[in-house]
């Protein structure tokens, strides 16, 4: 076993992914612990052109693997096994991203590596010692892993994305993939949701979340967004529930939105939701909870019940 | 056909708590159905519902408290239930590596088609079991699926990934296969009054390592929790004093000096 890491960069439909050069970060600062190289391995697609951009400072080899269009498991399974059997780091790193969620614990499985899932930080002395949320971001945990190597996956938007240009080498990595006999087939993509308004245009989004309980308590929450020329947003229950359709989600599987003002009503802060909102230049939240994590990011808060301040609200605009 | 549906009783936390050494107190903590499980169990029933011969079997490890959680879902149409639990399980530190071993026992004795789990669960949001189940099973699998149809034949699951960004991979699944299952999938349904008798009645067998062939080392996980402390508010909000009507004025002038509200 090597003192290296081996790092996986992440793409779609032809670009590169923010949280490719975010594991760069994270992987430098734990090659660094491990006094080891940082190798990057990218899988699929036009992975030549993507070398070329994740050649950043840091990075001490790329490796590509050119099977492949787009993401597809078994292609990333089988690849990333063979390279760390090839490479035997110290530890694999990936993104927790919905692809990572796809095939880290898989590969971290076939190799009987230990496994921690979303950090937010983590540090290496002698082994590894992780941290992470629980109980709905409530609280932080340390998690320690006695064992190396190891496999972790990092929450994306949690290192800063490595920008300065670098000297990597750029090896290609030859493995045997027989895309023929893959149980499973990506045979396209779809855009989800529809409908004529485009909430990513919005200046101003009032935006509803688990908080307001039940459907037909929405009309408060509609009437609000009329009287104000408001457009109506919302977390993801609402639109799991079926009480807005997809095309108004905020947040990590929704849309990202930049408004002038973010009003979030009823609604926690979850980490997922916030990915897609927190680039508003004014967040103004309405929540009952004091320690909902949406007042960390909210430039003024209101500790209320939305069915008190709402109609409040309203009949200041009437 | 059978399908095996993994269902974890989860803790939830009270807005106010504190922490008791490695977790939250006791006192502080209500358990609950997985809520991206009962979109998998809405899932299972749904298909049983849809086609012949079809078993929905749930798996647990858990607790005997946890029963209480098990009765939901056989209240809501599995047919039956197993729950893994014995001293040296719940002495154990159980990592994602610990519970696919005792998933793929289970899984080893069922011999299921189609293994349905929520994505993450709601207390320690891992995110990996099923993934690292199917992987252990030589299974196939699909990770965040928000859209689910079976071929006639029940051979291929036609699914749909859901990306970050409003876009979704549709992407097919031979069987047998895990899908780990995002909400939105479906509407879960309410336990009926009658679902809640007949679950009264349906099985749960308790196994432990024994039963399922395993022993201690089964459970043993180079990984342990070392602290768990409440987060720093990073909070600089400005916050609206006074009542409803006083907050409500100070927002709307935030509002109309934003320029996103006419005067």
């Amino acid at each position: 076993m090597s003192a290296d890491v081996l790092a996986v960069a992440e793409h779609r439909r032809g670009d590169l992914r923010d949280v490719s050069f975010e594991v760069i970060s994270a992987g430098r600062q734990l090659a660094d612990a491990l006094g080891g190289e940082l190798h990057l391995a990218v899988i699929a697609g036009n992975v030549d052109d993507f070398a070329e951009k994740l050649n950043r400072e840091g990075v001490d080899v790329v490796h590509t693997v050119s099977d492949g269009a787009e993401f597809n498991h078994d292609l990333y399974h089988g690849a990333l096994e063979a390279l760390f059997a090839d490479l035997e780091p110290a530890a694999l790193l990936m993104p927790n991203s919905v692809n990572g969620l796809d095939y880290a614990p898989a590969v971290a499985n076939a190799l009987g590596l230990p496994y921690v899932s979303d950090a937010v930080d983590f540090d290496y002395d002698g082994g590894l010692e992780a941290t992470r949320e629980m109980y709905a971001s409530k609280v932080e945990t340390t998690i320690a892993v006695e064992e190396t190597p190891f496999a972790v996956t990092i929450r994306g938007g949690e290192w800063n994305p490595t920008e300065e240009p670098g000297e990597a080498a750029i090896e290609p990595f030859e493995f045997e993939f027989d895309a023929d006999a893959a149980g499973s087939r990506v045979k396209g993509f779809e855009e989800a949701g529809g409908g004529d308004v485009d909430i990513s245009d919005a200046e101003f989004l009032v935006s509803i979340g688990r908080g307001i309980e039940e459907e037909e308590n929405l009309k408060l929450v509609e009437e609000l967004a009329e009287i104000t020329g408001a457009t109506l947003s919302s977390s993801r229950p609402i639109v799991d529930n079926g009480w807005l359709p997809k095309n108004r989600q905020v947040g990590q599987s929704g849309k990202q939105v930049t408004p002038d003002v973010y009003l979030a009503i009823g609604i926690s802060g979850a980490v997922q939701h916030v990915a897609g909102m927190k680039g508003a230049e004014t967040i103004i939240a309405v929540n009952t909870d004091p320690n909902a994590p949406i007042f960390d990011i909210a430039d003024y808060g209101v500790v209320g019940d939305l069915f008190d301040v709402v109609p409040a609200l309203i009949e200041q605009f009437s | 056909m059978k399908i095996l549906v993994t269902v974890k009783e989860v803790a939830e936390a009270a807005d106010d708590f504190e922490i008791d050494g490695l977790d939250i107190g006791e006192q502080y903590l209500e358990y609950d159905l997985n809520e991206w499980d009962d979109y998998a169990i809405e899932a299972g029933v749904q298909l049983s519902e849809e086609f012949d011969d079809v078993e929905v079997v749930s798996a647990t490890i858990g607790p005997e408290r946890s029963e209480e959680t098990i009765r939901m879902a056989l209240a809501k149409g599995v047919d039956r239930a197993v729950r893994v639990w014995d001293d040296d399980v719940a002495a154990a530190d159980l990592d994602v590596a610990a519970k696919t071993r005792l998933l793929a026992a289970v899984a080893a004795e069922e011999d299921p088609d189609l293994i349905l789990t929520g994505v993450q669960a709601n207390d320690d949001g891992f995110g990996a079991t099923g993934v690292s189940l199917a992987d252990e099973l030589g299974f196939e699998w699909a990770a965040v699926v928000n859209h689910l149809e079976m071929s006639e034949d029940l051979s291929t699951a036609h699914v749909h990934r859901e990306l970050e960004g409003g876009v979704d991979e549709v992407t097919e699944v031979d069987l047998p296969a895990v899908l780990t299952i995002q909400t939105g999938l479906n509407q879960p349904r309410y336990a009926s009054l009658r679902g809640i008798r007949q679950a009264q009645s349906k099985e749960i067998a308790a196994k432990g390592l024994d039963d399922l062939g395993l022993d201690a080392d089964a459970v043993a996980s180079p990984i342990e929790r070392t602290s768990m402390y409440e987060p720093e508010s990073e909070s600089d909000a400005v916050y609206f004093e006074g009542d409803a009507d006083e907050q409500a004025a100070q927002l709307a002038d935030v509002l109309t000096e934003k320029g996103v509200v006419g005067e």
